[in-house]
């Protein structure tokens, strides 16, 4: 990849630039992180000309090997008002990166009141503006690509929800289906708007792939890499037939459901919202229990949930909002949840951030705890048209408890917490309370070893350790493009780093060690990223947890958060 | 000794959800994996009483155990 493509919506300028040399080695977040922390002056408002939207695809994007095509987005969050780097799957980093673009800066923002839209192709990219889209959901946009610009088209877009700058506003990216992936967490939608970009539409078309330094070492180790996520049993046996799903009777057999707004570890009509009940009803239904959001997708974590006529209602519905929505506001019906899935896909909001807000509203009394239709209606008729109550519920969780003066809000720099409890899986606990992204469960995924056994969660012990050390390997991971749930491969098979790192170096031609590659990677990326966090006001008193998590102790284990502020901020000791 | 087995995931085809069996006293939880007749080396999270726990652990009695193959997500 060989340009940097600056977009300006102040002067409508497109402008390609070398990539610095510094740049050179970094891809995926730790090139959008590098970016924002040198671009964005870290006390811009975040809705503001001064910030930055940077796309950037991971190092490996592009090329054959299997399952590398995330997508990073980055800019300042107006959500946590801090920096933030959020992903996806579906097409638009392969294609990226194999038009050349290393990264995409969109910068500035318009004088007038015009919305518009970018187009990037191998003869460049071009700003027009844009009227017909304007207003509509990212499901009428992506249909509307497909038939303008070609079946296979990527997509980037908003959906009234980052028109309207709520602070919950995602920005949906086109899948090889023509479905919907997110770039979920921190209100990048938000930041899209106040550019006033509606959609971005990409097309490789007349692209070859990219150049790989050293193309045989680069397939020996591919092929090593795909064996290594095909033998995963919690990949072919868990993740392909059930999705991420298949969490929920894992976590609650564990205790560490988020029930009733994170009163309590299980639910007891767990099995009603499960993964196996999800694959039950798929295939009883006619619909697709796998799916890839990209080509070349092994995993195939995604479905096609589709009603009792067969008709689609979402896809890529995951344990999040399942966990959050379902047991989290006393939902026990998946057909309800999808169907919140499917408004909150094409209204374009982060489902963990609905999901936590929803559970809010339910305890402010806006809508009593079970009540499916009354979420339904709130997203329909109040998210979507931008109502004052859609307005604040759009804007997520903490909004929603200021608003109506709830104490029992579950955020962590004012991001919603995600569907693991952290009194029974602490170290989880201190990445939500550590990550720079705010309450972040991918960023350190202490539950992937608690709940295999490596570690017992209910103590303090190692906890601080294991999550710095899985925030490292998530950062460096993240710049990578590979899909998340290769993870499984990478911490699971002693093969799989190796032919990681050999895929790494002959992309490039270097020779740098898994040390390199992993936490020095990983650790620049966080040391970078905590800066930007400190210049921009957040202080310690922002790494801690709600109040309630000390004070109440969360049945089945009866166990409250117990760390203090000194023992979580030994955490930056590094 | 009584024991809830609760079954997860493919763990459950060709076998059941959740049934009560009966274990000799001493049963540790890789015995009774392969009275199931599952592969012990696809089973990723064991929980006994919402606890993890490890294969050789001992059974005991009115234990609620949950047996899952390997387990993550988003």
């Amino acid at each position: 990849m060989d340009q940097i493509l600056r977009i300006n919506l102040s002067d409508l300028s497109v402008k390609s630039e070398p990539v610095p040399a510094a740049w050179a080695g970094f891809g995926g977040r730790a090139l959008t992180s590098t970016i924002v922390a040198a671009e964005v002056p870290a006390n811009c408002h975040p809705l503001g000309p001064n910030n930055k939207l940077v796309f950037a695809p991971g190092i490996l994007s592009g090329t054959t090997a299997v399952n590398t095509n995330r997508l990073s987005a980055g800019a300042k969050s107006p959500l946590t008002g801090g920096i933030k780097e959020s992903s996806a799957g579906g097409t638009t980093a392969q294609m990226l990166a194999k038009l050349g673009i290393k990264a995409l800066i969109i910068e500035g923002a318009p004088a007038q009141d015009a919305w518009y839209r970018i187009h990037i192709d191998k003869s460049g990219a071009r700003i027009q503006e844009e009227k017909e889209l304007v207003g509509k959901g990212n499901f009428a946009v992506f249909d509307a690509m497909g038939e303008q610009v070609g079946k296979k088209c990527g997509c980037l877009s908003i959906g009234p929800a980052g028109e309207f700058k709520m602070t919950g506003a995602n920005i949906s990216v086109r899948d090889k289906d023509g479905k919907v992936r997110s770039h979920g967490r921190g209100g990048l939608g938000a930041v899209m708007g106040s550019k006033r970009v509606k959609l971005i539409s990409i097309d490789d078309t007349g692209c070859k792939g990219v150049t790989l330094a050293d193309p045989e070492k680069f397939r020996t180790a591919a092929k090593i890499f795909s064996t290594s996520i095909v033998n995963q049993p919690g990949i072919t046996h868990g993740m392909k037939p059930f999705g991420t799903a298949m969490l929920i009777n894992a976590v609650n057999e564990a205790g560490a459901l988020p029930a009733y707004n994170f009163r309590n570890g299980q639910y007891p009509n767990h099995e009603k919202v499960s993964g196996e009940t999800m694959r039950e009803t798929i295939l009883a239904r006619g619909g697709e229990p796998s799916h890839g959001c990209a080509p070349g997708c092994i995993i195939q974590c995604s479905q096609v949930y589709v009603d009792e006529e067969k008709q689609f209602v979402t896809s890529g519905l995951e344990y999040e909002t399942i966990s959050l929505l379902g047991p989290g506001c006393d939902i026990d019906s998946l057909d309800q949840i999808a169907a919140a899935d499917r408004l909150m896909d094409d209204i374009g909001v982060d489902s963990i951030e609905m999901s936590g807000a929803m559970a809010v509203a339910m305890e402010a009394g806006i809508l009593k705890f079970g009540d499916a239709a009354g979420v339904i209606r709130l997203l329909k008729e109040e998210v979507a048209l931008g109502t004052p109550l859609g307005r604040v519920i759009g804007c997520g969780a903490g909004t929603t408890g200021t608003v109506y003066g709830v104490t029992r809000v579950a955020t962590v720099k004012n991001q919603a917490i995600p569907a693991y409890d952290p009194r029974p899986i602490k170290g989880q606990g201190i990445t939500y309370a550590t990550s720079p992204m705010g309450a972040d469960h991918t960023a350190g995924y202490a539950v992937g070893p608690t709940l295999g056994g490596a570690i017992d969660g209910h103590k303090k012990d190692g906890q601080v350790e294991l999550s710095r050390h899985l925030q490292f390997a998530g950062a460096a991971v993240d710049s990578f493009g590979i899909c998340l749930f290769a993870d499984m491969a990478i911490s699971g098979d002693p093969q799989c780093v190796p032919a990681l790192v050999d895929m790494l170096n002959a992309r490039s031609g270097a020779n740098k060690t898994a040390e390199d590659y992993i936490p020095k990677l990983g650790s620049y990326v966080l040391k970078i990223e905590h800066e930007f966090n400190c210049a921009a006001g957040l202080t310690s008193q922002q790494d801690r947890l709600p109040e309630f998590f000390s004070a109440e102790e969360l049945p089945p284990h009866n166990l409250k958060w117990d760390f203090t502020g000194q023992e979580i901020d030994a955490f930056w000791n590094f | 000794m009584q024991v809830q087995v609760r079954l997860f995931a493919n763990f459950r085809i060709g076998r059941f959800k959740e049934q009560m069996r009966d274990f000799p006293p001493g049963t540790s939880i890789r015995k009774a994996v392969e009275e199931l007749g599952i592969d012990a080396s696809q089973v990723g999270t064991v929980l006994v009483d919402s606890k993890y726990a490890k294969l050789d652990q001992e059974l005991h009695e009115n234990a609620r155990l949950g047996i899952f193959p390997m387990v993550g997500g988003g």
